[in-house]
């Protein structure tokens, strides 16, 4: 006889789970203590919060769904903003809540809230257990629906009592569950239907979005987009999937994006959406280019077809699957003038430009610029909500690496936990935090989490004394700036300083090289606190 | 795609747990959807409810609906039926005023005329339930207004397909995306 901790325990073990992030309190204490003596590795956050986004941060880099555990009550409701967060970028997560003893449920006890009501519009499914039998059932289920389809969170709400429940364990090697069946290959007649539309188009566009990272698909666009001839744009979740300066890459689309992706976008004869959902901030008016131009909208999840736009041929199913489908048939378009009329436009967009002569701080553009000529091959560059996350978008050059932000719901302070979870998971993997000095101060408490593990990211603050794109939308549509201004922010070398941690300062362009060298050349975490013209504007 | 709005009745088969009936109408109201009537019951299977939802709307937002609503881990088959294609019925109980005996004659003959019976009785009163189709209900209840309603309990649409055709058949919407029940 095991406890239904100790099944827990084991059932997350068998679903191959080597890392919890976590933060303990009375209602989880059983599945903690079975946790202490099983082979899984744990964090202990700051706030619950960052045990959603570390789950994040992991889940994106290894592929495999993120495991948080807190306890009920206010552990619960502060998870919920992490499980939303990553519900609106499809991650896939399993978070695992206490709760008070099941005899007890609805009587408003101590710490008790009804967590799966109140994650329901943010996660896939949620389990109440109320009996531990049923736990390696629900934990095969919850890991099922979490990393296949249309990925993302699952929640488990645990009461204490079931937890300590005696049973037998019975583990099921699979799970069968009547209304869950996912779509793989797409529809061979729509397929041939995106074969036939891709012969007839002179102006093809690809338009990929987070999607493909989520179903692996990175190198088979590539192929389709260069044996195809068609040209890429991405969308803020899709930076990353061909590097910066691929020749098919011709950028970020979007009201944040850069110029030419929207030339682009507005002149294209086919536009293939692939693993995105047309949502506002990457195509402001879906239903305008639906009208104008044929498109095909590859998507795993069905109700995303016709959501925002409605396309001339939907594909349902695994975009990888579905671009080897295509690659299968050797599609091809005839694209050279398309390609012509690009390319040297794009090659314009990306030539170094010189810094803006700002008189206040650093240029974020030379700072993005000068930061990606330090980045690995693979880094992982987490970046925040806000000025920082668009200036990093438009001007950080990537390769081969990673771009993680909250590109759905926008969660401030994601970035730092996001690369902790990264970290966990490759400990070796380079790993940069983009920041401005708001979305920092709503993680700075997980520096304690990073001193704890040791772990070698650096963080670049962009300072600016205001919340920046709040400040920005205050000038130009509303009466002016107000209750924007970041008073009393501590110097952040000197709360770097207290944790340990080594720190620079960049306060003009001159100063940017050194401080970046500076940086990266030592061994460790780093802070690196650049200051930002508080006028800057990501229009500029 | 049409935009008129028009009465879709969604039938909906559901695994019979805690909290689905919820689920499903969250649905609703996180879209700005308006339902119009719902009724849930078990079906031949305990495990198994069937939901009837009634809802105005055009074209586009039902495909919309539909979609998401086979997102839903419990939801086993959705299917739209139409007033043509099926056959729909709700019981109405209308408590009418009616102390005198007079009263009570042109209610029951009132009755009679929609085959709809008197279930119950007092010195003032007379209970009259009516099963039909919404329009059956609205003309009796718009002579009983007269006589003086007292109280009205409706069940809701409920609604089956017509002919050999069933919610268990394979959806044919489903298909032209080779959705099946291949939804997330």
């Amino acid at each position: 006889m095991l406890s239904g901790a100790q099944v827990l325990m084991e059932s997350l073990q068998r679903e191959h789970v080597t890392h919890i992030f976590g933060y303990a309190g009375a209602t989880i204490c059983p599945a903690v203590d079975a946790l202490a003596a099983a082979d899984i590795g744990y964090t202990l956050v700051r706030t619950e919060q960052n045990a959603g986004h570390m789950a994040s941060g992991y889940a994106r880099i290894t592929g495999k769904p993120g495991v948080c555990m807190v306890t009920s009550g206010p552990g619960a409701t502060n998870l919920i903003t992490g499980i939303a967060t990553a519900y609106m970028d499809s991650i896939p997560m399993v978070a695992i809540t206490g709760q008070v003893q099941s005899y007890l449920l609805g009587r408003d006890i101590f710490q008790e809230v009804d967590i799966t009501g109140a994650v329901a519009p943010f996660t896939k499914h949620s389990y109440l257990v109320k009996d531990a039998g049923n736990i390696p059932q629900i934990v095969k289920e919850a890991f099922l629906i979490a990393s296949t389809g249309r990925q993302g969170p699952v929640l488990i709400d645990l009461p204490i009592d079931i937890q300590k429940q005696m049973v037998e364990p019975h583990y099921p090697d699979s799970v069968e569950i009547r209304g869950y069946k996912p779509s793989v290959k797409g529809n061979e007649l729509q397929v041939r239907r995106v074969i036939q539309a891709i012969s007839a188009a002179h102006r093809p566009l690809l338009c990929a979005g987070g999607g493909l990272f989520s179903a692996g698909g990175q190198a088979d666009l590539e192929e389709l987009a260069v044996t195809a001839g068609i040209p890429v744009v991405t969308t803020m979740m899709g930076l990353g999937l061909l590097p910066t300066d691929h020749p098919m890459n011709m950028g970020m689309i979007g009201a944040f994006g850069t110029p030419l992706a929207n030339v682009a976008l507005d002149t294209t004869d086919l536009l293939i959406i692939a693993g995105a959902r047309a949502a506002d901030r990457a195509i402001s008016a879906p239903r305008e280019i639906a009208r104008r131009t044929k498109t095909v909208h590859i998507d795993v999840d069905p109700a995303e077809i016709g959501k925002n736009m409605f396309p001339t041929v939907p594909v349902v199913g695994n975009v990888k699957v579905i671009l080897n489908q295509l690659l299968a048939r050797h599609p091809k378009a005839d694209t050279t003038d398309w390609l012509a009329e690009l390319q040297p436009r794009r090659r314009k967009e990306l030539q170094n430009t010189p810094p803006h002569p700002r008189t206040v701080g650093v240029d974020p553009a030379a700072l993005m610029r000068g930061l990606g000529g330090w980045l690995d091959e693979n880094a992982c560059v987490c970046v925040d909500v806000g000025q920082n996350q668009i200036w990093a978008a438009r001007y950080l050059p990537l390769r081969r690496g990673r771009f993680l932000t909250s590109g759905g719901l926008g969660t401030m302070g994601y970035s730092l936990p996001a690369a902790l979870g990264v970290k966990v998971a490759q400990p070796e993997r380079q790993t940069v935090v983009v920041c401005g000095d708001g979305s920092f101060q709503m993680s700075m408490n997980e520096l304690a989490t990073l001193c704890a593990m040791g772990a070698d990211v650096k963080i670049v603050i962009l300072e600016n004394g205001v919340l920046g794109l709040v400040n920005q939308i205050q000038h130009s549509s509303y009466s002016g700036p107000f209750g924007v201004a970041l008073t009393g922010s501590p110097d952040f070398s000197a709360v770097a300083a207290a944790y340990g941690i080594s720190c620079g300062t960049a306060s003009s362009n001159d100063e940017l090289d050194k401080a970046l060298d500076q940086m990266f050349g030592s061994p460790g975490p780093y802070l690196l606190t650049c200051t930002v013209d508080p006028d800057a504007s990501t229009n500029d | 795609m049409k935009n008129e709005q028009n009465a879709y009745i969604l039938s909906i088969l559901v695994e019979n747990t805690p909290g689905v009936l919820s689920q499903v109408a969250r649905l609703f109201s996180r879209k700005g959807y308006n339902i119009d009537s719902i009724a849930s019951g078990t079906t031949e299977d305990p495990l198994v409810t069937r939901i009837t939802i009634v809802i105005a709307g055009d074209e586009g937002m039902i495909t919309h609906i539909t979609a998401q609503l086979r997102k839903l881990l419990p939801v086993i088959s959705v299917k739209v039926l139409s007033t043509a294609n099926s056959v729909q019925r709700e019981l109405v109980l209308v408590k009418v005023r009616a102390e005198t005996r007079e009263k009570k004659d042109e209610i029951i003959q009132t009755a009679n005329v929609f085959r709809a019976s008197v279930v119950d009785m007092s010195r003032e009163t007379l209970t009259i339930a009516i099963i039909g189709d919404e329009g059956k209900a609205a003309a009796l209840l718009d002579l009983l207004r007269d006589l003086g309603i007292l109280e009205v309990v409706r069940t809701g649409t409920i609604a089956i397909e017509r002919g050999r055709n069933t919610i268990y058949d394979n959806n044919k919407e489903k298909g032209e995306f080779n959705y099946g029940k291949n939804v997330l």
